[in-house]
């Protein structure tokens, strides 16, 4: 396991540019997310670390040292893709041992053994071991990839959307036990995704990119609760955050533009009227779609009785975010 | 705008049985879902009802007329897929005009409905351009417009967000129930997505290995799970379930877990001594240091205006989901209480709700 430093990492594809300057330390036994829409540059990223692309500018240094002129099976990184490929001839046991097996590694027969059953057992696929990869679930094929990653002790794991393909309950448990791997391993991930969900339960460092850009840089919390821009702000929560114009309430700071109120930051009973428009009940949360003023705002419904389309409801901000008009945040 | 009506329709492709005697009925400009995980058999109920499958028996009635063995082209319903296909060589206009030209409506005509789709959809402004270099959206909007433009009597949509990011995705959930909102047509949608299900639907089906497990309104089937696959498979994270031995008469108010008393809602039926699981929504357990049922914090997981935090104890894993402010520290004992008024009963062998005075009505 080992630091990763990222430095001024720049990459263009033709006239496009993937990355630019990106600067940003992975520490040692972190789980770092890349959180961006499509585009964002995060498997650009995951490449360049890889050794499957290499930088305009900038470098990679891991464990202090560059990586740039180490060839990518050298540099003792794993990663797993978002789309499986898996040695179709192979057995689920021999596609999970293959990595042990390779010239660069000498691993004792007992030992590669050992190892994959344990991580089978970790991903539940121990049952599979015998099975030929091609006949298995998408979701099986999956998790085969990602033990295969998982049986090496690489000084990185990769990670480009590995969830992505995989229904909701399997995602779920797979988020739990990836968390539950890192922490026992202590080892270093960065994990590329746009499921915020994924970002704000397993990240110990959350990296937001915008087109090809890094923007901030922190905890889950951080991100969430003190985003620097309108962007940021919009990638985490559930609702998403409301941006409306800064003066929709009364008076705004100087300088502000618009006004960013999460569901907490929306205080019910007193305040502007605003007109229920519907009503979207997610179980655990009910969502009031309102309309104020010919702003559209999703709240959470309050306790009590639940409001009704048509009825009317008092909203009043309470420490909501600023921003100015580029979208940036205002310094509180 | 159409009733359907599903009566015991059932389909064999050989001797798989994809879908086993389902009956239920979808009203009148409702958006209802099919839900359910692949191979459930909800894409094959969709394709029955839109005509492109033919029920190996049973009825499906559109406005009280039997169109089971009729084709597609005779139920004046809409298809929306997943992978939309466009016309490449034409423009937007005439990817739209397409089904009435074809139809042989009126050029008139065809150029005022195209106008008000278009106005429907936001669209108006790219018209002539050719779809070739249109945003993902904007190829949805006139995959849309191609199938709103017919004036169907009813909607069938297959997963058509299902290719999509999970940002645009969630923009074109919106979009979608807003337009129906406006069109107030009736709307079949598939989904292997519970929250998508939950978000837009009105009514959901949930399906599993071709047998309509429940269908109701998203919040009591949330609330009031008919059997343990329901309330595994809505919600997340899902529901919790303390598996316990025990017994169950009508008018009890609570049960024993091992020597703790739980209260439960009145129940209204008897259950013989056995294996019997307690469900209970993450969100209604209450961590309370007063609670007999005492559990060790495992883990948190930090989703800004909750946390999720799992706990061990005597009866398996529990999560609960508590306000991110509240104190929670990992490794320290907790007692756990429930909401009693919301949690079901269900026996563990069948898989079936026990009736209580909570459910009663609803499943």
């Amino acid at each position: 396991m080992a630091q990763v430093d990222l430095n001024g990492l720049t990459k263009h594809f033709g006239a496009t540019a993937a990355l630019t300057d990106v600067t940003l330390t992975i520490p040692d036994g972190a789980f770092v997310v890349l959180l961006g829409p499509t585009g964002a540059g995060k498997t650009t990223t995951l490449r360049l670390i890889a050794g499957l692309d290499r930088p305009d500018a900038g470098d990679v240094r891991i464990a202090g040292q560059s990586v740039l002129a180490v060839p990518p099976a050298a540099r003792d990184v794993a990663m797993v893709f978002q789309q499986y490929s898996l040695y179709p001839h192979l057995t689920v046991r021999d596609n999970l041992a293959f990595p042990l097996r390779s010239p660069m590694s000498v691993v004792p027969r007992d030992r590669i053994a050992a190892r994959v059953a344990e991580v089978a057992e970790v991903l539940r696929i121990g049952h599979k071991l015998d099975n030929k990869a091609t006949r298995l679930s998408g979701g099986e094929m999956q998790r085969v990839a990602i033990g295969r990653a998982l049986v090496r002790n690489p000084r990185i794991y990769l990670m480009d959307e590995p969830l992505s393909s995989l229904d909701a309950k399997l995602r779920a448990d797979l988020r739990v036990e990836l968390k539950r791997i890192h922490q026992e391993l202590g080892a270093t991930f960065l994990y590329v995704t746009h499921d915020q969900i994924e970002a704000m339960t397993m990240a110990t460092h959350v990296g937001v990119l915008d087109r090809g850009r890094l923007v901030q840089f922190g905890s889950p919390r951080q991100i969430y609760e003190d985003p620097v821009s309108v962007y940021v702000a919009t990638r985490l929560g559930q609702p998403r955050i409301n941006i409306l114009p800064a003066d929709l309430f009364g008076p705004a700071p100087a300088g502000a533009a618009h006004i960013g109120l999460r569901p907490e930051h929306i205080q019910t009973g007193q305040g502007r009227s605003a007109h229920v428009v519907r009503t979207e009940h997610l179980g655990d949360q009910t969502r009031l779609h309102l309309d104020l003023a010919g702003h559209a705002i999703i709240a959470l419904a309050p306790q009590g009785p639940l409001p009704v389309p048509g009825d009317s409801l008092a909203l009043q901000p309470r420490n909501p975010l600023w921003f100015d008009a580029t979208g940036a945040r205002l310094a509180a | 705008m159409a009733e359907i009506v599903i009566r015991n329709l059932r389909k064999e492709f050989g001797a798989f049985t994809a879908v086993k005697g389902s009956t239920f009925t979808i009203g009148d400009g409702e958006f209802f879902m099919l839900l359910g995980p692949s191979g459930c058999g909800k894409t094959t109920t969709l394709r029955m009802i839109a005509g492109l499958e033919l029920p190996t028996s049973g009825e499906i009635l559109i406005d009280g007329e039997d169109v089971s063995q009729k084709r597609a082209s005779q139920r004046d319903i809409a298809m929306v897929f997943q992978l939309f296909a466009l016309y490449p060589h034409m423009n937007v206009r005439r990817n739209i005009s397409y089904p009435l030209i074809s139809q042989g409506v009126p050029r008139a005509e065809v150029a005022v409905r195209v106008a008000e789709v278009a106005r429907i959809l936001g669209i108006a402004d790219i018209l002539d351009r050719p779809v070739g270099g249109l945003s993902g959206g904007d190829r949805q909007r006139v995959a849309l417009g191609r199938a709103i433009v017919r004036r169907p009597k009813a909607f069938m949509m297959d997963e058509p967000l299902g290719a999509l990011d999970a940002e645009f995705r969630e923009h074109m959930s919106e979009e979608l129930r807003a337009l129906h909102d406006r069109m107030g047509a009736t709307t079949v949608y598939v989904t292997h997505d519970q929250l998508e299900a939950m978000q837009m639907g009105d009514k959901i089906v949930v399906m599993n290995h071709g047998v309509v497990e429940q269908c109701g309104r998203p919040q009591d089937i949330y609330d009031h799970p008919a059997t343990l696959f329901v309330a595994d498979f809505i919600g997340s994270p899902a529901m919790n379930f303390l598996r316990f031995q025990g017994a169950v008469h009508a008018g009890d108010r609570s049960v024993r877990l091992a020597d703790l008393d739980i209260a439960t809602p009145e129940m209204q039926e008897n259950h013989l001594p056995g294996a019997l699981v307690l469900g209970v929504r993450p969100e209604h357990v209450v961590l309370s240091d007063a609670a007999p049922l005492r559990a060790g914090v495992l883990a948190t997981e930090y989703l800004g205006t909750t946390q999720i935090v799992t706990l061990d104890s005597a009866f398996g894993r529990v999560k609960a989901r508590v306000p991110s402010d509240q104190p929670v520290t990992v490794g320290a004992s907790v007692g756990l209480a429930f909401d009693a008024a919301r949690m079901t009963l269900f026996d563990d062998a069948s898989g079936r709700a026990l009736r209580s005075a909570a459910n009663r009505g609803i499943i």
